[in-house]
């Protein structure tokens, strides 16, 4: 018996998901085509140019402040993921019991609190931290970005654990599989998508985290978010647009490459 | 031999002991740097504010919470609810509500749309929902102002296309909010969406149609009970923070009307009342952990059964 | 498992970076993008010292973060209004500017202030006023009024903005209400309210200075910097920028050296830097406001020399005030006012 329809297409999702493409990268194409703006401003376009990317490129507090950005958004991506990961694991793979809800409402907290708050309060007890101890490095700042990274992660990762089917651990299980390796060779290929999604959804938070690195850098800790709130008040120049047009150039240029690594492999 | 019975405990036991060990990295750090603070901001709601900001330390008033609900009028000294913090917190709860359901509307189509890709170009799309919010987001508000500005793109494609005849005052305006805010949000909803559904077994769905089940039903009855945790963990992910967001509504609705996160930072900033701040942020975190608690709690149970 | 190991020691090596409090180094904690790179650059090599500089967005950020410190900052450049609060907190130290060498260039305008009098903390920085910028081809009446914003003609409704200042704004209303700045005289403060919950229908936004927005037609008039509006002017003759007759804010940044400065010598050396006229320019070219050091003009772009929005013409002279730091009480009428007007 032949369908009359595929299940697949649903009427009016094509639509409306390439439309949300369309919305999604309408201001970041005028955000390139302002970076290449020979004249001085955002609003205008005065014939294009490079010296944008110029200036930027010989700024060397912008580079700086990429580079920290670059620096503290994948460690503690990476490590807020893992952290995650572990905890959907403890509250899916498990029979309901006390204090489950508890703990997922704990893990959670971070994400409740507005962010004002949390760099107010990390403020006063990091600051302590600096004096006592006398380390004024760039790990408070990570620390921080994990911490309220965890939640972007376990959110997604548990959803989906949540909706897994269980019988296939159990059947490695049943054969004897040691729990490492049905997490290995079970568990972990089911989760990879929700763990990818975990992970670039921390990695872009922390990227673009402004409140809380503002409280809580030290001298010469300009992240790239915090350099560009300082510009706000003042006059923002396509410089910025240039910076961002080089930092998507550059992150389509790794992506494109892993994937077809990753193609390859297949 | 061990009996089944014996089995069934053991198993029992390395649960209880995996689902602490497994949760404590991150309980840890969540403890560490966020718990930890937080204390400290209920300790700071109970004293007395410092004169130009921070507080008077160990001197302890009612103060800060007192004036989250009641405010003595500036002119007569009358006692009277502060009825501008509940319009700003209404305010607040309405613009997160509308962005929850703006991006669930526009969201929940899209992870489906990526999820019924060819399974190698899923990554490929998945990518291009979050490439945009590798820019940063002050970078990102402004590119939407120069597309939703009078002289911006879309104006002036409208004006072209002669659609319209004078631009539409989008900026600066509760559209120009929701909208900022929508695409702000939007891959926070978008991911967990496709975590819930890429696995999704299309077969259901093709036996149900095989039964004359409508492509709707197949939606209502399959396809969305399937996807409800990351329905409600996007939904999360995108109400939460917008009750606090500050910055967007700022720059794209001209700032004109405060939000609870305009309020709270003001209380930490011009306004140097910190107890007052601390005091109006634990009211947020406090009503939101509260319905996150009753969710889960719902949650677990209705989905006990599946998870035997 | 290497892998893990590895991750961790990198991490850890990683982490020592950018610790070591060497010699040769000042930080700098000032306005985001108000430091002219070439006057760092000029300094650096002058010294052979390596100078961070940190950005801030708001005067209480900065204070509240010198209050908790352990953040090894050395120079920081707080507003006229807030430095006495910083020097009475016990935050600055008595760097005596006034007995160093370059401080005989410091105009005597700006040397009994207020907020630090004869100079035995702070050095100018730049200052400036917050005034009124109206596009004369949309309203040609008089733009030396607070009531462009608190009153505004009909062309002008609609297309206002608004610098997001509660202290800029409400000592604007205050004056033009007939007050003085940090009044508590409540018949004042209640016009003051008044006027505001009424003007603010007519604003379209709350918005930090932006060029395009004024020349690309989104706004007509606002309250401005005068250092912004120059710019505005510059990309458009039709603006103007209005001295508000009712009285209007000077503002002052200040090079002060905090008491925690972990390179004290280095941040004394960096403040009698900036007070020779030379340097000055260079700060006022980068930031475009006017920095107080007599004999810095010459040194300054041609176009800022006669600029009407910095350099203040004399019959507007007196109208001008510093604004002091408000008593806690008034600031929280202050806060309540504003938080009811902008509910």
């Amino acid at each position: 018996m032949a369908r009359r329809h595929s299940v697949r297409r649903q009427r009016g999702f094509t639509t409306i998901a390439l439309l949300c493409f369309v919305l999604l990268y309408l201001p970041i194409g005028t955000m390139v085509v302002f970076a290449f703006n020979a004249g001085t401003t955002v609003g205008a376009i005065e014939g294009l140019s490079l010296r944008w990317f110029v200036t930027a490129w010989n700024n060397e507090s912008v580079i700086e402040a990429t580079l920290r950005s670059l620096t503290v958004a994948p460690i503690a991506a990476f490590v807020a993921t893992i952290a995650a990961t572990m905890a959907a694991l403890a509250t899916t793979r498990t029979a309901s019991y006390r204090g489950l809800a508890f703990k997922v409402a704990f893990i959670n907290q971070p994400l409740m609190v507005p962010e004002i708050v949390t760099a107010v309060a990390l403020l006063v007890v990091f600051s302590r931290v600096k004096v006592w101890t006398g380390y004024t490095g760039i790990g408070y700042l990570i620390a921080a970005h994990i911490a309220f990274c965890i939640p972007f992660a376990f959110l997604p990762i548990r959803a989906r654990l949540e909706t897994m089917d269980l019988s296939l651990e159990r059947a490695a299980a049943d054969l004897y599989a040691t729990p490492w390796k049905v997490f290995c060779r079970v568990t972990f290929p089911l989760l990879w998508p929700a763990i990818l999604a975990g992970f670039m959804l921390a990695f872009v938070v922390s990227l673009d985290d402004v409140v809380i690195t503002e409280f809580i850098k030290s001298a010469g800790q300009e992240t790239l978010p915090t350099y560009m709130l300082g510009q706000l008040r003042r006059t923002v120049t396509p410089e910025m647009n240039a910076i961002s047009t080089m930092f998507l150039a550059l992150s389509i240029a790794v992506v494109t490459l892993f994937f077809f690594l990753s193609r390859k492999k297949d | 031999m061990a009996t089944a019975s014996e089995i069934a405990t053991a198993a029992a036991r390395t649960d209880v002991r995996n689902r602490w060990w497994l949760a404590t990295p991150a309980l840890l750090i969540v403890l560490l740097a966020a718990i930890g603070p937080l204390v400290v901001v209920v300790l700071y709601s109970f004293m007395v504010k410092g004169d130009y900001g921070d507080v008077k330390y160990w001197q302890f008033s009612l103060d800060g919470w007192f004036s989250v609900i009641f405010e003595r009028d500036v002119f007569d000294d009358t006692l009277k609810l502060a009825d501008a913090h509940l319009i700003i917190l209404w305010r607040s709860v309405k613009l997160s509500l509308i962005t929850t359901l703006v991006t669930l509307l526009l969201g929940f189509p899209t992870a489906y749309f990526i999820a019924t890709r060819d399974r190698r170009w899923r990554d490929f799309w998945l990518f291009l929902v979050t490439l945009p919010f590798w820019t940063n987001l002050l970078i990102r508000t402004f590119a939407i102002q120069e597309v939703f500005r009078n002289e911006g793109v879309v104006n002036s494609a409208l004006l072209q296309l002669g659609v319209i005849k004078r631009p539409l005052q989008i900026m600066f305006t509760d559209v120009g909010i929701f909208l900022g805010m929508a695409y702000v949000y939007l891959p926070l909803m978008v991911l967990p969406l496709y975590a819930s559904i890429e696995r999704f077994d299309f077969r259901f769905a093709e036996a149900a149609a095989d039964l004359y089940a409508s492509n709707f039903n197949v939606l209502r009855r399959i396809i969305i009970p399937m996807m409800r945790p990351g329905i409600i963990a996007g939904s999360i992910l995108v109400f939460i923070p917008s009750l606090g967001a500050y910055v967007t509504p700022r720059l794209l609705g001209g700032g004109r009307n405060l939000m609870l996160g305009n309020l709270i930072e003001l209380q930490f900033g011009q306004g140097r009342n910190w107890p007052l701040g601390s005091a109006l942020s634990i009211t947020l975190t406090g009503g939101v952990m509260l319905a996150l608690l009753v969710y889960v709690r719902a949650a677990s149970k209705s989905g006990s059964g599946q998870h035997g | 498992m290497r892998l893990l190991v590895t991750a961790a020691a990198s991490i850890f090596a990683f982490l020592h970076i950018g610790t070591a409090n060497a010699e040769g180094v000042l930080n700098i904690f000032n306005w985001g993008n108000y430091t002219s790179p070439d006057l760092i650059k000029k300094f650096e090599e002058k010294y052979n010292v390596k100078v961070t500089i940190t950005d801030f967005d708001s005067n209480d950020t900065a204070l509240a973060k010198a209050r908790q410190g352990g953040n090894d900052f050395d120079i920081v450049v707080p507003t006229s209004t807030f430095v006495k609060i910083w020097i009475d907190e016990g935050l600055l130290l008595e760097t005596r500017p006034d007995q160093m060498e370059n401080f005989k260039n410091v105009d005597p305008r700006w040397v009994n202030v207020d907020f630090d009098p004869g100079r035995h903390y702070t050095v100018p920085w730049q200052w400036g006023t917050t005034g009124m910028l109206v596009n004369t081809s949309v309203y040609s009446g008089d733009p030396n009024t607070s009531a462009i914003f608190l009153d505004p003609p009909a062309e002008l409704k609609g297309k206002l903005s608004v610098v997001p200042e509660m202290g800029d704004i409400l000592t604007l209303a205050i004056y033009y209400e007939g007050g003085e700045a940090c009044t508590s005289d409540k018949t004042i403060l209640r016009k003051v309210r008044d006027r505001l919950v009424a003007a603010r229908p007519t604003w379209l936004a709350l918005d930090y200075p932006s060029i395009e927005k004024y020349t690309a037609g989104d706004f007509d008039a606002g309250v401005n910097w005068g250092g912004a509006s120059m710019r505005v002017r510059l990309a458009n003759s039709h603006f103007v920028y209005g001295y508000p007759k009712e009285g209007y804010p000077i503002w002052m940044d200040n090079v002060a050296v905090l008491k925690t400065a972990p390179h004290v010598e280095n941040a004394k050396l960096f403040q009698n830097f900036v007070m020779d006229p030379e340097n000055a320019a260079m700060i006022s070219a980068y930031a475009r406001y006017a920095n107080g050091i007599a004999g810095s003009e010459k040194f300054m772009p041609e176009e800022m020399k006669n600029a009407p929005e910095i350099v203040v013409p004399a019959k507007f002279l007196d109208k001008g005030k510093f604004t002091p730091a408000c008593p806690p009480e008034v600031n929280e009428m202050y806060t309540k006012i504003w938080t009811e007007v902008l509910k």
